[in-house]
């Protein structure tokens, strides 16, 4: 206990110093927090999505579409418990800056798929009773202050011309990793509406993806793999793959600026080690004779690094103990402003482990060139630097 | 009278340590916020250098990418008609009619698949842009199932070299070709016969016409002509335009990154400063003391230890810089967010980024030194001198 009382003294001694140092050290924590929880952010959707589903898409890419009829053929594979389809709409509402994923599904199927968006059963019924009507997640209607019956325009960007839907039900997340910023409506409104509008769109009859629910999760290998197989040579050939590897290769896409993410949480860490360094090379400096005095009292080599570590420790743990605190409220001020990006922003536990490491790590290379010198020099140059 | 700068240089001297310690520091916060800048004003820089002033794109009303476009043949042969186009050798207008999708292919290294461009071209696609020029092979063939593919994905993308082939479509596609175009967004496609393409993609309309103007001037004329035309759901842009569009959300969201990143870090550094500066402070009382003594004045005392401080931020900020500039030898090849299509661009340096970096470095010094040079100079020479 004593010790540690030394320590706390000694680290105090220099209050503007240590105070300063501090709050670069909480700083630097918080900011490494941050990055790390962006960083989590993106993997997001591959955390929340299921290793019992699965999806099929059109082989060539994503932007090609798949004809409806392959849902029945699809259904009878073995291992293949429920089918549903849908295809991203990329509706724009009033303006690009209103980003959300919205896409037209097949209601009941998907909603049987899903089980994770949980929805009042008159909600669901009414939802599924209108044609027109779509459920959004309980963060975007809050973002955009929707009331159930408002009707909502969307302008397309692939399907021309504007779209009304009528808001029949919100839906909330099951867990905290569950995206509540989407919006789903009916595929049927989609494809009776293009062919009203345009005599001959591609689209027509045709959905994005098929999202198939499999009877035991083992078999989702060997049941994606005898879809693909019954599609081959057709006119569209699929890819069918875990609804986890299907978004993980949406996070693999933007894999250079995650890579860019973490170089720069990296290079956080080692800014704060340059003002711990720092601080701890001015605080041995100016106590060179005390150590000095310790020597000649007969306390050797171990008992000094143990004081300069010792202290060094103090200070970036008190800073990492109060950026980890700060890193809740600032994450829920980011969370708000940009919800549109991350719909998750959650700091997980993983996180906090890993400022507790960097902050060790960084306490025990700032105390070793201090050290070093508070070591080597000899107890007579000590003693006349004191003067 | 002021007092020589040679004391501050000696002094940062003396305290080695602590002077490389606050100097890296505030090196490594310029370095960042050089480096992300950069890379926004690279991903800028290589999709205005992708467009021609002169060049028209057409695009179907609303679409904000080629890949979500759509134009009919009948509406093609409208546009074709307009006057304003240029015309070019042999007598045939300057208008290609292309085709643009996305396939997948896989990344060397990481090994997950992403998607790639491939443009349909016609026969005026390539006098429309005089960068592409081919680098190794020949043209594709009209008519057949071969491609030329740009020299960014032969680096980036495995299985794609010369007369390699790959199946999209029920077609093995076979590359004939390899075409360098310099520091564009095209050397990040793959090109190939519309005809072809649009065959084996089952398409039966075009993604985008593309025309050469034959007077600059006119583009407004030939624009409201084409989009108030009844029989076209139409608009036309300026090709620069039409890719300055398309790196906005991503170069926003690199800025974004990049100054709220600098602004948490440079507290930091700011406070590596303080802490440096204040005890530059604190150990030389005496000898602000005896300065003071000699005759100095409070102002010269404030002066010479804010110099010393904004030099420390000056040479932060030239050590950052230096570092950031060999981030230009690095290409960064994603996923563009709005294109949905991979995008190779390089952190590309300017005199602007310089500017910034070095205004950033100084009123990181600057705030960083004000506080304690005040104390310095505040300081009664009477107590400074005992404090020995």
């Amino acid at each position: 206990m004593l010790i540690l009382k030394i320590l706390f003294k000694n680290a105090f001694r220099n209050k503007l110093r240590t105070i300063l140092t501090l709050l670069g050290i909480t700083i630097a924590i918080l900011a490494f927090g941050l990055l790390r929880t962006v960083i989590a952010a993106w993997h997001a959707g591959v955390e929340a999505s299921s290793a019992t589903r699965l999806v099929t898409r059109n082989s060539i890419s994503i932007i090609f579409p798949l004809p409806l009829s392959y849902r029945d053929r699809i259904r009878q594979t073995s291992g293949v418990k429920m089918v549903s389809y849908g295809t991203w709409f990329g509706g724009v509402y009033v303006d690009e800056k209103n980003f959300f994923p919205n896409f037209a599904v097949d209601p009941q199927s998907f909603l049987d798929l899903y089980p994770e968006f949980l929805m009042s059963p008159s909600d669901k019924e009414a939802f599924l009773k209108d044609r027109k009507g779509f459920v959004a997640g309980r963060k975007l209607i809050e973002r955009f202050g929707w009331k159930i019956e408002d009707i909502v325009t969307l302008k397309g960007t692939i399907f021309l011309g504007d779209w009304d839907f009528v808001l029949r039900g919100i839906y909330r997340g099951r867990d905290k990793g569950t995206d509540e910023t989407q919006f789903f409506f009916h595929w049927d409104y989609l494809n009776e509406g293009m062919k009203k509008r345009i005599a001959f769109h591609p689209w027509v009859d045709q959905v994005g993806y098929y999202m198939i629910g499999v009877t035991r999760p083992d078999v989702g290998a060997s049941v994606a793999a005898s879809i693909d197989e019954g599609f081959k040579n057709s006119l569209a050939e699929t890819l069918t793959e875990t609804e986890k590897a299907f978004q993980q290769g949406f996070v693999a896409m933007s894999g250079a600026i995650i890579t860019a993410i973490q170089v720069v949480s990296y290079v956080v860490i080692v800014i704060i080690l340059a003002v711990v360094a720092n601080t701890m090379a001015m605080t041995t400096r100016e106590r060179i004779g005390e150590y000095a005095v310790l020597k000649t009292l007969g306390f050797g080599r171990g008992h000094i690094a143990g004081l300069i570590f010792g202290e060094s420790f103090v200070i970036t743990m008190m800073g990492c103990g109060l950026g980890m605190a700060a890193t809740f409220p600032a994450a829920q001020l980011f969370s708000h402003t940009l919800g549109a990006y991350f719909p998750i922003f959650n700091v997980e536990p993983k996180t906090l482990y890993f400022d507790l490491l960097a902050a060790g790590v960084v306490a025990g290379c700032a105390g070793i060139i201090p050290t070093m010198r508070a070591i080597q020099i000899r107890i007579a140059d000590g003693l006349r630097r004191m003067g | 009278m002021a007092i020589p700068i040679s004391y501050n240089i000696r002094n940062l001297w003396t305290r080695r340590l602590t002077t490389v310690l606050t100097l890296s520091g505030m090196a490594l916060v310029v370095f960042v916020f050089a480096a992300i800048l950069m890379l926004a004003n690279g991903l800028q820089k290589t999709l205005v250098e992708t467009g021609s002033y002169d060049n028209i794109v057409i695009l179907r009303k609303g679409a904000s990418t080629e890949v979500v476009s759509g134009v009919g043949r009948e509406q093609a042969s409208v546009v074709e008609t307009q006057p304003e186009i240029a015309i070019g050798t042999g007598g045939r207008t300057l208008l290609s009619k292309e085709l643009v999708v996305l396939v997948n292919l896989t990344k060397k290294g990481s090994g997950s698949p992403t998607h790639v461009t491939i443009r349909g071209i016609d026969a005026q696609s390539l006098s429309l842009r005089p960068q592409v020029k081919l680098a190794e092979g020949r043209l594709p063939r009209w008519g057949s199932s071969e491609v030329m593919v740009g020299s960014s994905l032969v680096r980036r993308f495995s299985g794609v070299t010369l007369n390699e082939t790959f199946r999209y479509g029920t077609r093995d596609w076979k590359i004939v070709g390899i075409f360098d175009a310099g520091n564009t967004g095209f050397s990040s496609e793959m090109w190939g016969d519309a005809d072809q393409l649009m065959q084996a993609f089952r398409r039966s309309g075009y993604s985008s016409l593309i025309f050469r103007l034959r007077d600059s001037s006119e583009f407004e004329k030939v624009k409201s002509r084409i989009e108030s035309d009844p029989r076209l759901t139409l608009e036309a842009k300026r090709e620069t335009q039409y890719y300055a569009e398309q790196s906005e959300i991503m170069a926003k969201f690199l800025r974004i990154l990049g100054i709220s990143l600098t602004i948490i870090f440079s507290l930091g550094a700011i406070i590596g400063a303080m802490v440096t500066m204040y005890s530059a402070v604190a150990n030389r009382t005496a000898e602000i003391g005896t300065l003071r003594a000699l005759g100095f004045r409070r102002r010269s005392i404030l002066v010479a230890f804010l110099i010393e401080s904004l030099f420390l931020g000056l040479l932060g900020g030239i050590v950052g810089l230096f570092f950031a500039s060999f981030m230009q030898w690095i290409t960064i090849s994603t996923v563009n967010f709005q294109t949905f299509a991979e995008l190779a661009f390089s952190f590309s340096l300017s005199y602007d980024i310089v500017y910034k970096g070095l205004a950033f470095a100084l009123i990181m010094g600057f705030v960083g030194g004000v506080l304690p040079a005040f104390k310095a100079a505040r300081m009664k020479i009477v107590d400074a001198l005992r404090a020995s």
